[in-house]
């Protein structure tokens, strides 16, 4: 017999999470797959994690209908969920007098698309609010409802949220085909065997247009990767408070500087189309080039400070944006098409996705009402989401209690970013249970600090094994084919 | 084990450094003395530095690291040092309390009247020094690999490239060639070797191992695990020379690329870094810029051999064990002045019994309640009245006095505080 779902949703991103935990409130059974180990793999996982005022996107646009929309729902869903948010507000700083009137622009765009608080700041007043700003800068644009989150938290907690809520996630599942009845999608084949449904939804990221085109639907839409290279500081060394963009160019938004909710600056992205959809290598010239556009905005980075790169892929569509008029080929899509029954098609939700990812949601439930889905509200759905402790953040006191409760807190396994054996467990029985190295330091941030790693992943890995009563040897950094280790000692020849 | 609230001297680490400063510490005549390991046993990195080359300096044999520790660990536990294995210190003040925690004491707070700073060094990472590539798992630094192989049991790899001639870099380099893998190639990108000479000839030589000196790795690929380096040549400005690429097959990538002192609890104490060593600067007693906070070994600066590393634990230990007898003799002169009945407050809160010897001292306070009769002032050593004053009343509006005379030396010396009381006569 096929397992049935009412919908099964493809790929866990913070798109396919949101969707997830939006249709957890109705009457309906929800599968999410996941080809990864774990959720939030790629483009969710490595972003300037900026929940975006507006400013930016094309008026007109569905990414500028979206990103205003999507902005203020963060307050109520950071509350529900229990995933840290700050509201810091950000700031698109001119260096000398020619950058002046890309500022004007942006005003009046994020005036057109409706974004609130934005107020013009002169020299000094920059200077004031940032002390390690180039001297030269000549002004910069405020946004008060910039804010910063983190990503993995964030999707980690809509996913968790939807789980308690009924969802069943399914990871290391890959999509391979669809089923069809006529032009009605009745199921789909995957690695993990067949599952029947009534409806799909696409939210499959950098593959949404290999997804799309085994339906059927738009043949001519294509995402490509776009790279962006990242460096992360010591936050020991050195602490930007702010967000700080540069004026935006043809490329995007440009190289920022920024800091993480943990106190790390962060610098990057450039912007280089790559060949592949897996490509996340970091290049000599890439990271140059983000090295010499962040000391433009920052002159004081010091190399010696940088503790962490990496790289994340934006899937780039070529999606017509619908506002007659506007010619613009790369806005999002968000539809239920006419050519098949039963598909929810998304693609080319890059940035502000991120922002976005509440209001898509929505937006993908108001779709399917309006095609006639009769989503009854369950009684017993439960917005909350709580967040598990987090020794670092602790007081003293608060410390003690937790481990008066459950000693294993008591051992600090990570020492530069204070993560304790107690917090390494819970996740480890998660709702989304945290099985390799890579989805507990996405989770708890251990071996993100300045050792990275060096003195923890020997320890982790032993409790990973230990939790799970499997040996060491099966414990892997990101999933199958990346084991820590290969074999015993002592086995020469054996 | 139960902790005291306060101990003469407290040594963060037990490596090398940490141990000598404990032994010294004991034998300067430091009465209580405990040693804070997050590690689950004594002697840190030395644990797994199954190696030989330790000790030819202080005890002119040839040990490898785990019996060189073992020569500590004796001495420490007979003299009666305390241990608190599998903690971490958590955040140390510049008035030198220790706040840590572990699993079976829980979150602790500890007064130390000196400190000794042995936390040794950690690894520099492949971030630092910016190898562009994937970010497959496989590549790790030295040290990590040594304590998989040394202590945990686990092979990394079979083929494996080091990028660093640095001493870890070379001793794994033999150990892993031991453990059946095979080691492709040694990069430096110095035109010169970093580590020892003779780990140089003892693990690469004997073995048959190429070093390529001016060499680097210029990209790691490998999507899930590490496939292969690319290595390349560099010119005297680190430029890579055009051309001489070449794609080295392997599953893993150690790196033995420097150390840097580990320092972020010294921070928190307040110490100051000297930017060149990354350590705390230091004088003669090794003793840093904040009173009774002492430094020794690796933490300072990176040492090339770990019997420097042991006398300089020596002659920390010991100046804070000096440190803490005088801070403890002080705190020893001092008496507390407790507010008993009726009483609110006094001023001073405690005394220096010292200057009763020559002066007298004056105790001024305020009641609680008004008493409108005759009263005694007295002041208590316990059970044993040392010195009273008669007052006809006595109202929380009117401050008292009471002075105590160079004549009451003979029992405040005894008295371990003193209470003051006021009641009808």
């Amino acid at each position: 017999m096929l397992e049935k779902y009412d919908f099964i949703i493809i790929g866990g991103g913070v798109v396919g999470s949101m969707i997830a935990r939006w249709l957890s409130r109705y009457e309906a059974s929800v599968l999410l797959i996941e080809k990864e180990a774990d959720i939030c793999m790629g483009a969710s996982s490595a972003n300037t994690a900026i929940v975006h005022a507006g400013y930016d996107p094309l008026p007109g646009s569905l990414k500028a209908r979206m990103n205003i929309v999507g902005n203020p729902m963060w307050d109520q869903l950071s509350g529900e969920l229990s995933f840290p948010f700050e509201r810091r507000g950000d700031y698109v700083v001119a260096v000398g007098e020619e950058e002046l009137p890309g500022l004007d622009t942006l005003m009046e765009q994020g005036k057109v698309n409706g974004v609130p608080g934005m107020k013009m700041l002169s020299k000094a007043e920059v200077l004031a609010r940032e002390k390690n700003i180039n001297p030269d800068v000549s002004g910069a644009l405020w946004a008060s409802t910039g804010g910063i989150c983190d990503p993995f938290a964030v999707t980690i907690a809509a996913a968790e949220n939807a789980v308690m809520n009924g969802v069943k996630v399914l990871l290391n599942t890959s999509f391979e085909d669809f089923i069809m009845e006529g032009t009605r999608i009745v199921g789909i084949k995957t690695n993990r065997g067949d599952f029947g449904c009534r409806w799909v939804i696409n939210s499959a990221g950098m593959y949404s247009d290999e997804i799309m085109h085994k339906a059927g639907i738009r043949p001519e839409f294509v995402i490509k990767p776009r790279r962006g290279e990242y460096f992360v500081f010591d936050r020991a060394d050195l602490t930007i408070d702010n967000v700080l963009f540069p004026v935006p160019s043809l490329k995007g938004k440009g190289i920022l500087v920024t800091t993480t909710l943990h106190g790390n600056t962060i610098i990057g992205p450039n912007s280089v189309f790559g060949e592949e959809k897996e490509d996340r290598s970091t290049t000599h010239e890439g990271l140059e080039e983000i090295w010499q556009g962040a000391k433009n905005l920052v002159p004081c980075l010091n190399q010696k400070h940088i503790i962490a790169m990496f790289v994340g892929l934006r899937p780039y569509g070529n999606g017509p944006c619908k506002s007659p008029g506007i010619d613009y080929q790369h806005d999002y899509i968000i539809e239920i098409p006419t050519e098949v029954q039963g598909f929810v098609n998304l693609g080319g939700i890059e940035s502000p996705g991120l922002t976005s990812s509440p209001a898509i949601a929505q937006e993908v439930v108001d779709l399917l009402k309006d095609a006639g889905e009769k989503l009854k509200e369950k009684k017993e759905w439960d917005p909350v989401r709580r967040a598990r402790p987090r020794f670092r953040d602790m007081s003293h006191k608060e410390r003690k209690l937790l481990i008066e409760k459950d000693p294993r807190y008591g051992r600090v396994i990570c020492r530069c970013e204070n993560v304790t054996e107690g917090e390494i467990a819970a996740e480890i029985h998660a709702p989304i249970p945290a099985t390799t190295y890579d989805a507990l330091k996405r989770r708890t941030w251990l071996g993100t600090g300045r050792c990275q790693g060096g003195f923890d992943m020997p320890r982790v890995v032993k409790i990973i094994a230990d939790e799970l009563g499997v040996s060491p040897l099966e414990v892997t950094k990101k999933g199958q084919g990346s084991n820590f280790l290969l074999r015993p000692t002592k086995q020469v020849g054996a | 084990m139960v902790l005291k609230n306060i101990y003469d001297v407290v040594v963060i680490g037990s490596g090398p450094g940490g141990l000598a400063a404990a032994v010294a510490a004991k034998k300067e005549g430091a009465e209580d003395v405990l040693v804070i390991e997050r590690d689950m046993e004594l002697g840190g990195i030395l644990i797994q530095c199954i190696h030989n080359g330790f000790g030819v300096e202080i005890f002119k044999e040839d040990l490898p690291g785990p019996s060189y520790a073992q020569r500590f660990i004796k001495e420490v536990f007979s003299l009666g040092v305390e241990i608190l294995l599998d903690t971490m210190v958590l955040d140390i003040t510049p008035q030198r309390k220790i706040y840590a925690s572990n699993k079976r004491l829980g979150f602790v707070e500890i007064e130390a009247r000196s400190i000794v700073l042995a936390m040794g060094c950690r690894e520099r990472s492949r971030p630092q020094i910016r190898i562009p590539g994937t970010r497959p798992v496989g590549v790790y630094t030295a040290g990590t690999a040594q304590r998989w192989v040394n202590v945990e049991g686990y092979m990394p790899g079979n083929r494996v490239v080091i990028l660093g001639s640095g001493d870890i870099g070379m001793i794994m380099a033999r150990r892993l060639t031991f453990e059946g893998a095979k080691v492709e190639r040694v990069l430096e990108v110095m035109p010169y070797l970093t580590g020892l000479t003779r780990n140089y000839v003892q693990c690469l030589l004997d073995f048959d191992i190429q070093l390529q000196l001016r060499h680097t790795v210029k990209r790691v690929l490998g999507n899930n695990c590490v496939e292969a380096v690319e290595a390349v040549q560099v010119d005297e400005k680190w430029n890579p020379v055009p051309g001489s690429e070449e794609i080295i097959p392997c599953d893993t990538l150690l790196l033995s690329v420097g150390l840097i002192p580990e320092n972020e609890l010294s921070r928190k104490a307040g110490v100051k870094l000297d930017p060149i060593t990354s350590g705390p600067y230091v004088d003669d007693n090794f003793q840093t810029n904040v009173p009774g906070i002492f430094a020794a070994g690796n933490v300072v600066h990176v040492y090339d051999l770990v019997d420097w590393v042991t006398e300089a634990g020596f002659q920390a230990g010991k100046c804070a064990a000096k440190y803490a007898i005088v801070t403890h003799r002080k705190e020893s002169n001092y008496v507390p002045l407790i507010a008993g009945d009726n009483v609110r407050y006094i001023v001073p809160q405690k005394l220096d019994k010292r200057n009763l010897e020559e002066n007298e001292i004056r105790l001024q306070m305020r009641v609680t309640q008004p008493i409108e009769q005759p009263v005694w002032i007295e002041v208590h050593d316990k059970e044993n009245l040392v010195a009273r004053k008669a007052e006809r009343y006595v109202r929380p509006g009117e401050m008292v006095t009471v002075v105590l005379k160079q004549k009451n030396y003979k029992d405040v010396e005894k008295a371990e505080n003193l209470t003051i009381n006021i009641a009808p006569r």
